[in-house]
């Protein structure tokens, strides 16, 4: 692709630091590729995260929440223009439960915009993303009200723009 | 007898869900709760701004509202006694209909169709009019031991 790159610091002030929720649970941006447009995102083991006190796995809300966060991250990636988007749906499958105390990480791939729409692949995984906990396909709606989180606060893409 | 088991088994026989709620980490964290109303099961966010995930309209993060409305169609079924464990959730599938405001969000699930091992359920989330969901789910729960 373009020269375009992405400071994976500045993406993390908005879509961690500027997102309360994501901010409760430390959702951090790892890593971000422009071609195909994805990032990855990890989420450390805490134990206010677990679903099953007696095994200490965590909770699907976690891997829900993860799943979302991610995803409409990734929509930023592909975006040229940054606008506010809404989840319009979000369909996961839950492969196999997560390993108690380790970290959980999420790819998503934005493969498709349109004006309106955005389409996203996404995987939760420990270290291979070859052996999936979790897999998500979601939709987000483009150009919704309120602002974009990188509007709002900073831009990840250094381009341009700024 | 496992600690959650057990949980259930109390919650079952008292009509009181909250203790099992709130033997739940993630749940205790989130501040999702069930409670019985009229005879039904009733799930319950009690939102704050940790729960935001668009802060710039407040908006609830679509995460929220999946855990909310999970929670409230596995507990569906121990609630009507289709099952003495806790479901696993094979497909989860959301439909966020409006944006979450920042205030409490209620759920109510319903049984689609009961299969010999799977369940068909869907959940609805709203917050100040029942007849106006801010997002539903469907979810395929599995419910054979193991």
């Amino acid at each position: 692709m373009s020269e375009e790159t992405f400071d994976v610091e500045a993406l993390n002030a908005a879509f961690r630091d500027f997102v309360p929720h994501n901010r409760a649970l430390g959702c951090t941006i790892e890593s971000v590729t422009a071609e195909p447009p994805s990032l990855v995102m990890v989420l450390g083991y805490d134990d206010r995260f677990v679903g099953n006190p007696e095994t200490g796995v965590i909770h699907g809300g976690v891997i829900t929440t993860l799943l979302d966060s991610v995803s409409g991250a990734s929509v930023y990636v592909k975006l040229k223009e940054p606008v506010p988007i809404a989840t319009l749906d979000l369909r996961i499958d839950f492969l196999k439960p997560a390993t108690p105390k380790r970290a959980v990480r999420a790819r998503a791939t934005c493969f498709k915009t349109t004006h309106n729409v955005a389409f996203v692949r996404a995987v939760a995984f420990h270290d291979d993303e070859n052996d999936p906990i979790a897999s998500g396909t979601s939709t987000f709606m483009l150009s919704t009200k309120g602002k974009s989180v990188t509007e709002a606060d900073l831009y990840g893409k250094k381009d341009e723009r700024r | 007898m496992s600690d959650v088991q057990a949980f259930i088994d109390a919650a079952r026989s008292s009509g009181d869900w909250s203790r099992l709620t709130e033997a739940v980490p993630y749940l205790r964290f989130m501040g999702i709760g069930v409670e019985v109303r009229d005879g039904k099961l009733l799930g319950h966010l009690r939102a704050t701004e940790m729960h935001v995930g668009n802060p710039t309209i407040p908006a609830l993060h679509g995460g929220t509202l999946g855990a909310l409305l999970e929670l409230t169609a596995q507990l569906e079924l121990l609630f009507r006694a289709e099952t003495a464990v806790l479901p696993k959730t094979i497909t989860l599938t959301i439909d966020y209909l409006r944006s979450g405001k920042l205030q409490d969000v209620f759920a109510e699930a319903t049984v689609l169709k009961q299969g010999r091992r799977v369940t068909t359920v869907r959940a609805v989330a709203w917050q100040d009019d029942p007849a106006k969901p801010i997002a539903t789910a469907t979810l395929h729960l599995l419910i054979i031991g193991g």
